[in-house]
């Protein structure tokens, strides 16, 4: 049982995100890191390969040369071997283009799972998964609690309103876990040095037989504007009052609001 | 030799912040309270191969170079001043062994110790022999193939919790510490063997300081580290490199001191400004810093006087311990004063680092054995005393 794990290397959260004139981010001016939400879909495929369900964890990201960074983190964690797609062409790709690429790489890769995070911590637009899976025309599986694999079927466990459903497909299968899978775990130091010896291939757009034509320059949207949000209405603080007061306080402001 | 932090040390130094930052500074204030060891947080670097990293690969450790050794303790430490005690005695406890044990004896327990699976501790100091270490009373009585060993240990820092101890006793007891002292490895589970008490301290609370008593405790005659009589020799090697890590706990204290420092007081408004505005603010701060970088480099420049395998070693750690200790304990009751009134209670951690920080001027030989180190290497280049 294969699975491939998909990253996407993002700002550090809370950062001070800058923009460049094309209205591009501009990664060179913030700390990168692993998609958090990424992290997750990690354990859960590492928690796989411990148990012996799954017999190789590999991951996929398409970036910037620097994203091999976030690989090595996740390869420092646990699994077997990375693959970073990295092109000029793709700067500023969107998530039809990015999806592309995905499903691309995956043909090549072949595995049982192509397993992700829901959503990425700088765009939020959770539309790769579901183009990945259509494009390949395989089943997705999203927003698993848990992702559990067997007789040739992959399953997820699924919050709903009223408890949860286990939902199934045949396998192979695009999947997308949630933050209820569990802590990730951190990089031990063995794993850190491990990483640094595990192989790591970078391809680019003709490894994938894929043309910068094909991919519309990267993109089939274009950013015309970015602004920060407008401030909102004035903002009540409560501070240097003790800590009974001040629950007394938003209790009393929630109340006030038939909130509570 | 440099001693440059590389491109690795910074990805430790990262790795193990992180760490300490998410899952040792929010138990800090808990452990000095509760004054329990915190086996939770052993566990959680045993897990991420901290307490490993002085033990070679075959041995299942890391075997990372003693700058390297040096940022993990100053990171934790920054957090916890207990919890750095970890990694700091499983290497002070180990050191006898790594420097004059046989090959079968590290076989026989690194690979226990470079997992994390058992602890060690460094059984020196007797209660009537703190900086006068040749003064030790307790014996090893050769009996067979076994020693016999009697007698009492205090102030042992993780005496109670260690699996492992390296325990100092005179085989011959007309020759004197000096000359009649031997090293011996004991397992804490052998028979006669007890940790009656644990000291009630100021600072390092979660740490237990341990009094140990022998009672008949039979030992193998292959636990002897090295010959008989080499005892004093190897604790004063061992206490040469061990200081290091508590040059190390120092700097690492009075990191998280200044770090908690200017986040007060870039928060604390008074007379209708930040206090960071305050020139008397600011020259305190930079005051804490530039000494608190001045003891990290040359924490540094002795760990690569270790691995350069420096002939004048004590000159270089024991500067080392001095200097970082007294700027831990000059730094940490700045802290406070910045904090002013937050800072003498427990709500902030200062006062906390103020009390950790005491020890470090204390413990692995006192800052005036530190100097009387430091006069000898001194006087031993100028010809004026000799070597040995």
């Amino acid at each position: 049982m294969k699975i491939v794990v998909s990253i996407k290397q993002v700002p550090a959260t809370g950062a001070d995100k800058r923009y460049t004139d094309d209205l591009r981010l501009d990664r060179a001016s913030v700390e990168a890191i692993i998609n958090p939400l990424d992290e997750y879909a990690i354990e859960q495929a590492l928690r796989l390969l411990d148990a012996g369900t799954a017999d190789s964890v590999t991951y996929l990201s398409m970036g910037p040369a620097t994203a091999a960074e976030a690989l090595r983190r996740a390869l420092a964690m646990g699994g077997d071997d990375a693959v970073l797609v990295s092109d000029d062409a793709l700067a500023g790709a969107d998530e039809w283009a990015t999806a592309k690429v995905l499903a691309a790489a995956l043909d090549k890769l072949e595995p049982d799972v192509a397993l992700m995070g829901m959503a990425s911590d700088d765009a939020r637009g959770s539309l790769v998964p579901g183009a990945v899976a259509a494009m390949r025309n395989v089943p997705l599986l999203s927003y698993g609690s848990e992702l559990a694999l067997a007789d040739g079927e992959a399953r997820v466990r699924r919050l709903s309103a009223t408890g949860f459903d286990w939902i199934g497909a045949p396998l192979p299968v695009v999947a997308t876990v949630t933050d209820q899978v569990g802590e990730p775990r951190y990089a031990s130091l063995k794993g850190i040095m491990a990483a640094k010896r595990k192989p790591l291939e970078t391809w680019s757009l003709a490894d994938l037989g894929l043309s910068a034509d094909e991919l519309s320059g990267g993109a089939l949207t274009r950013v015309t504007d970015a602004r920060p949000p407008e401030a909102k209405g004035p903002t009540e603080r409560i501070e240097n009052v003790p800590p009974a007061e001040a629950a007394t306080r938003i209790a009393d402001w929630l109340a006030a609001r038939k909130l509570i | 030799m440099t001693y440059l932090p590389t491109a690795e040390h910074d990805e430790l130094r990262a790795v193990v912040r992180e760490l300490a930052v998410e899952r040792i500074a929010p138990r800090a204030a808990e452990i000095d309270e509760k004054a329990e060891f915190p086996h939770d947080l052993k566990e959680l670097l045993a897990q991420q191969d901290l307490l490993g990293t002085c033990f070679e690969e075959r041995h299942g450790g890391t075997n990372l170079d003693t700058i390297a050794q040096t940022i993990l303790v100053e990171e934790i430490a920054r957090a916890d001043a207990t919890t750095s005690l970890i990694p700091i005695v499983q290497k002070l406890g180990a050191l006898p062994i790594i420097l004059a044990g046989s090959d079968e004896q590290k076989d026989r327990y690194f690979p226990r110790l470079a997992s994390g699976e058992w602890l060690a501790a460094f059984a020196l100091t007797e209660a009537a022999a703190g900086s006068d270490v040749a003064s030790n009373r307790m014996r090893a009585a050769r009996d067979g193939d076994d020693y016999v060993l009697n007698g009492s240990k205090r102030f042992i820092t993780h005496g109670s919790v260690a699996n492992l101890l390296t325990v100092f006793a005179l085989t011959d007891a007309a020759a004197g510490g000096r000359k009649g002292m031997s090293a011996f490895i004991v397992e804490t589970d052998s028979p006669g063997f007890a940790a009656p008490r644990v000291e009630h301290k100021m600072g390092i609370r979660g740490s237990p300081t341990a009094e140990l008593t022998f009672d008949d405790v039979r030992v193998p005659a292959a636990n002897r580290i090295g010959d008989e009589g080499e005892g004093f020799r190897i604790a004063m090697e061992t206490l040469d490199r061990s200081r290091l890590g508590i040059a190390a706990q120092a700097v690492g204290i009075a990191q998280g001191a200044v770090d908690a420092s200017v986040t007060y007081a870039a928060d604390r408004q008074q007379f209708g400004k930040s206090i960071t505005e305050f020139q008397g603010i600011q020259f305190m701060l930079a005051d804490m810093a530039s000494q608190t970088e001045a003891a990290r480099q040359l924490t540094y420049a002795a760990a690569a006087q270790v691995d350069a395998r420096a002939r004048d070693l004590p000159y270089w750690t024991s500067s080392a311990k001095l200097i970082a200790g007294d700027t831990a304990m000059r730094v940490t009751t700045d802290a406070v004063q910045v904090l002013g009134g937050y800072g003498y209670i427990t709500e902030y951690p200062v006062e906390r680092m103020m009390r950790d920080a005491k020890i470090t001027q204390l413990y692995e030989g006192t800052q005036q054995i530190q100097r009387l180190i430091v006069a000898r290497q001194l006087l031993q280049r100028a010809g004026v005393v000799e070597r040995g």
